[in-house]
């Protein structure tokens, strides 16, 4: 039997950390471009717009990621396609975060003063051109902090992936659990590799917090 | 060709599925009820208590809060039975969601006990309350009135977050789905009638969190 030492544990961690990585990276792309679709049709002016945006928030925020994981994976497969963990992983997270990044700019949106809107719709410019004149100049100010806050959320949700059997950083730390039964060292340093990539992104969104506001407060 | 659907075969299970509804209202009433409670204390601590105590409450925020939900679960149960502490699934399940809740909501009354302005304080001091009188009446209730939606929803993300439970074998509703799909073989089937059932009860908890928040915290300020 091959022998594990601490090192060996934390390399082969270190490799499945890579995909951890990456994941979040596509994760934080494709559902910050879905995010910004939901966006446009949960502040747009026709009802039927926002009432689908609503019901896709209400229903992703609603449920369970794992679910959404599961309906993803078993979902595709219905129609005879072979999924890969990664496809299911990237495309229900990128649905899930959709969701959340979506309200939180509506948050942002919401913060920047109604005059502006009226001021610009005055000056007879239409909603896409209020929107990126107008509003989104002074609500992506505002939405900095909390975007990044919502990184971190990213990045821990990616462990649900390894349910599965995307091998990530969690699956990393099962499987090597399983290999050398010492599941107590392998999941305290799989918690650091977490830990090491989150905290920087709070401490940043913190401070850009307390950046902004103070800007805001004059 | 086109896939038939047969939610019935998944209704067979129904014993199953009303268990395990059952056990994620017992997760999550035990779990949110311990994990606002040690919130309550954790902005206590971090807002008024003593000075040694501060640093080690902040260490486990910033731990609980920079780390997955699934690595703290995987690590209570399967960490803990090496230094010798044996715990059920479902004891470890309920320990990692208080944990777990017991740091947002630390995070989210602190920002609450802050907000209550200074000369509130000063008053009640002046009409001889004692420190913890203050921190009860004072400090407390209005903190939660005006945090409580917030609050609300960290429960229910908790609720939502506790589906991974069935990685340790706990026997909720995600257990029951996944149980069901490896005896019908009807994946999708099983794991949508589970993800409305979750919907409904996220809905029902937003409403019964709220109804809380009606009688129980606000309602007294007129009283």
């Amino acid at each position: 039997m091959i022998s594990f030492t601490t090192w060996d544990i934390v390399r082969n961690l270190m490799l499945a950390w890579r995909w951890t990585i990456l994941l979040t990276l596509v994760t934080f792309v494709l559902g910050g471009t879905l995010g910004l679709i939901i966006l446009f049709m949960r502040t747009s002016r026709q009802a039927w717009l926002r009432q689908v945006a609503r019901l896709y928030i209400e229903l992703f925020q609603g449920t369970p990621l794992l679910m959404q994981l599961f309906l993803v994976f078993f979902g595709i497969a219905l129609f005879g396609i072979e999924v890969p963990a990664w496809l299911a992983a990237g495309l229900a997270l990128m649905c899930w975060s959709a969701s959340y990044l979506a309200e939180i700019w509506r948050g942002c949106v919401e913060a920047v003063p109604k005059g502006q809107w009226e001021a610009s719709s005055v000056l007879a410019m239409g909603y896409f051109q209020q929107m990126r004149h107008i509003v989104l100049p002074q609500a992506f100010r505002i939405a900095i902090a909390p975007t990044v806050g919502f990184g971190v959320q990213i990045i821990k949700s990616t462990a649900v992936t390894s349910i599965i059997g995307f091998v990530e950083l969690s699956k990393a730390g099962t499987v090597i659990t399983n290999a050398t039964f010492r599941p107590f060292t392998v999941f305290a340093i799989v918690g650091v590799f977490y830990f090491v990539l989150c905290w920087p992104l709070s401490k940043y969104s913190q401070s850009l917090e307390r950046k902004y506001n103070a800007a805001h407060r004059h | 060709m086109a896939y038939q659907f047969d939610f019935l075969s998944t209704f067979e299970y129904g014993d199953i599925i009303v268990k395990g509804i059952q056990t994620t209202i017992e997760l999550i009433a035990i779990g949110g009820v311990l994990g606002i409670a040690v919130g309550i204390f954790g902005a206590w601590a971090r807002t008024q208590g003593p000075a040694w105590l501060k640093p080690i409450v902040s260490g486990y925020i910033e731990i609980i809060r920079n780390t997955p939900f699934l690595v703290q679960l995987f690590f209570i149960f399967f960490g803990l039975p090496s230094l010798n502490i044996h715990i059920s699934e479902i004891q470890a399940a309920i320990l990692a969601m208080v944990i777990n809740l017991g740091a947002y909501s630390t995070e989210i009354i602190r920002a609450g006990v802050q907000a209550v302005p200074r000369g509130q304080i000063e008053a009640a001091a002046s009409l001889s309350m004692s420190r913890m009188q203050i921190f009860r009446h004072i400090i407390l209730r209005p903190a939660l009135q005006k945090i409580w939606p917030a609050l609300s929803s960290q429960v229910v993300i908790v609720m939502l977050g506790s589906a991974v439970c069935s990685q340790i074998a706990v026997e909720e509703l995600s257990f029951a789905a996944n149980f069901i799909q490896g005896r019908n073989f009807r994946a999708f089937e099983a794991y949508i009638v589970a993800t409305l059932i979750y919907l409904v009860l996220s809905i029902l908890l937003r409403q019964v969190l709220r109804l809380i928040g009606q009688y129980f915290i606000t309602a007294r300020r007129n009283a």
